[in-house]
């Protein structure tokens, strides 16, 4: 009998939560809850027409396009048109927006965007006489690379005009307050807890990169969390990105590097035999020069990658399950929506951490090319 | 797959428009923040120091001061015992010298009583003489028959010699 009961509550408990969540779903949209009404109606064609894409949402957002699409209202596209800017071997430089294509039916100047399916799918190409694809020299203001001119520019004026006040105010004067005094808490905080403890006695000199990076690192993630125009490119989660930060710490490692680092790479402390015949050691330790930036460039690709695609994937499961009913769809979107302040609350997190490891892990290993021999052996003695 | 393929173009950008923000950044940016924020660390630190410094300082007056406080007592004390060490002998002299001189009048005083006795006895003993001469003389010079006559000569005599001797 108690156990009947218990089953009921159960039952009406929750058809409770699902009746409470639908005038949620009502609200949400009525355009939502038109589209369902048509839904009812139409044939399996039109819906196969109907369902989401979610692969392309999700890749189109993650990914780099000529075009800066906002939103589709109806059947128009709001999208901001980019420049093009193309170098064939065959014409020479061509530069034009991006909306000249769709204009001209795909095609403008001899360049379209691959097809699916092609090697060079959603990418400005040319055809050659024969009929091939050819790539061109492409250097195109695209979304990501808009959004990075973009957050530079942002990054150049607030850290200039914070160091503006610097240079008006006299050594000695008072601590400001308010924004200024925000940033240079950031700025000290990053300059002390993670350079000065990172690299240890020469920090000075790779102080101006690291700090670059990190807020520049920073400032990307942020702005990347911002889903309308200025923000919302996957910016720091592009490879390309994350390869130039990481090919700089490269440099920054490898050409400050001391003797000391090159002797331990080349001829680290370990049994003769583990070097001598067959250079096992020094192979690994070499190798070890290029996986160090190589799992910089992955950690930070990867990570916020990762994160937009986590965000968009839940945003998508309101209009996957737009087909499955009102109830479900209703109460997939209050906890789509729940889900997504959570990714958003975490993201802001990844966003410092990602800055603050990328630093860290870079400052570490300029700091471990800046050994001196001496220093490795008090460290030894105190061991 | 295309995800995994850095983009030339954006590569291009990217080594372009972070190498800007680098170079002016680590020229006109950070450096001019953290050199500031340092300087007002060891500005800091320094006032820190002279702050303490100075607090020392005035601790080592203060216990100076307080030194020299009790120094002054201890003097003030010991001048004060050795007034009165002093006062003292003094005193003690005084009354020493006062007895000497006291002693010294009193011998004075019984030397002149002693002489004027011996002067008074000397005296006496002339008057006597001049008196047992004058009485030798009367005695001689009556004829004393009786007794009784001659024991009223000695009185009437007696009497004459007192009465001139007061009349004297």
């Amino acid at each position: 009998m108690r156990q009947m009961r218990n089953l009921l509550t159960g039952i009406l408990l929750m058809l409770g939560m699902l009746f409470t969540t639908l005038p949620v779903a009502a609200q949400g949209g009525e355009a939502e809850l038109d589209s369902i009404a048509k839904r009812d109606d139409v044939t399996s064609a039109e819906q196969k027409e109907n369902t989401v894409d979610v692969k392309e949402i999700v890749f189109g957002h993650i990914g780099d396009a000529y075009e800066w699409h906002i939103t589709t209202w109806g059947k128009t596209h709001v999208t901001i048109p980019l420049p093009i800017i193309v170098y064939s071997s065959q014409t020479g430089w061509h530069a034009f927006l991006s909306s000249r294509l769709e204009e001209n039916e795909g095609s403008y100047e001899g360049f379209s965007i691959a097809p699916e399916g092609s090697k060079y799918e959603g990418k400005v190409v040319e055809y050659d006489a024969a009929g091939n694809e050819i790539r061109p020299w492409d250097i195109s203001i695209t979304k990501v690379t808009l959004s990075l001119l973009i957050n530079s520019v942002l990054l150049l004026i607030i850290i200039l005009a914070v160091a503006q006040w610097y240079r008006k105010h006299p050594q000695g004067s008072a601590a400001p307050g308010g924004f200024i005094g925000f940033m240079e808490m950031f700025i000290m905080m990053v300059n002390d807890d993670i350079i000065k403890s990172c690299v240890g006695p020469k920090y000075r000199k790779f102080a101006p990169y690291l700090l670059t990076a990190f807020f520049f690192i920073f400032i990307n993630n942020i702005m990347g969390l911002i889903p309308i125009f200025p923000g919302g490119a996957n910016v720091t989660g592009n490879i390309a990105i994350t390869m130039v930060l990481a090919l700089f710490t490269f440099v920054a490692v490898n050409l400050f590097g001391t003797k000391t680092y090159w002797k331990d790479i080349f001829w680290p402390d370990v049994p003769w035999w583990l070097k001598v015949p067959v250079p096992m050691m020094p192979f690994i330790e070499f190798f070890g020069i290029f996986t160090k930036p190589f799992a910089l460039m992955i950690r930070l690709f990867a990570n916020m990658l990762a994160g937009h695609m986590a965000m968009l994937v839940l945003t998508c499961l309101i209009f996957i399950s737009a087909s499955m009913g009102p109830a479900l769809n209703g109460t997939l979107t209050v906890a789509s929506v729940l889900f997504n302040i959570f990714m958003n609350a975490l993201e802001l997190l990844v966003a410092f951490i990602q800055a603050y490891v990328f630093t860290m892990l870079s400052a570490v290993f300029i700091g471990l090319a800046q050994e001196e021999h001496k220093e490795v052996k008090v460290k030894e003695n105190n061991n | 797959m295309s995800l995994l393929l850095p983009d030339s173009g954006l590569l291009f950008w990217m080594l372009l428009s972070f190498g800007v923000v680098f170079v002016v950044l680590a020229k006109y940016g950070f450096p001019v923040i953290t050199k500031m924020v340092e300087g007002r660390r060891t500005y800091i630190d320094q006032s820190l120091e002279v702050a303490k410094e100075a607090n020392a300082q005035l601790q080592r007056l203060k216990a100076e001061s307080e030194a020299l406080v009790a120094a002054a007592n201890k003097e003030q004390g010991r001048i004060l015992r050795e007034a009165m060490h002093e006062r003292d002998k003094i005193i003690v002299e005084a009354r020493k010298q006062a007895e000497v001189a006291a002693q010294k009048e009193l011998d004075d005083v019984k030397k002149q009583i002693q002489q004027e006795k011996e002067e008074a006895i000397r005296d006496i003993r002339r008057q006597v003489a001049v008196l047992s001469v004058d009485i030798a003389e009367k005695v001689i010079r009556k004829n004393l028959d009786e007794e009784h006559e001659q024991m009223e000569m000695i009185d009437r005599m007696l009497d004459e010699v007192l009465a001139a001797s007061r009349s004297n």
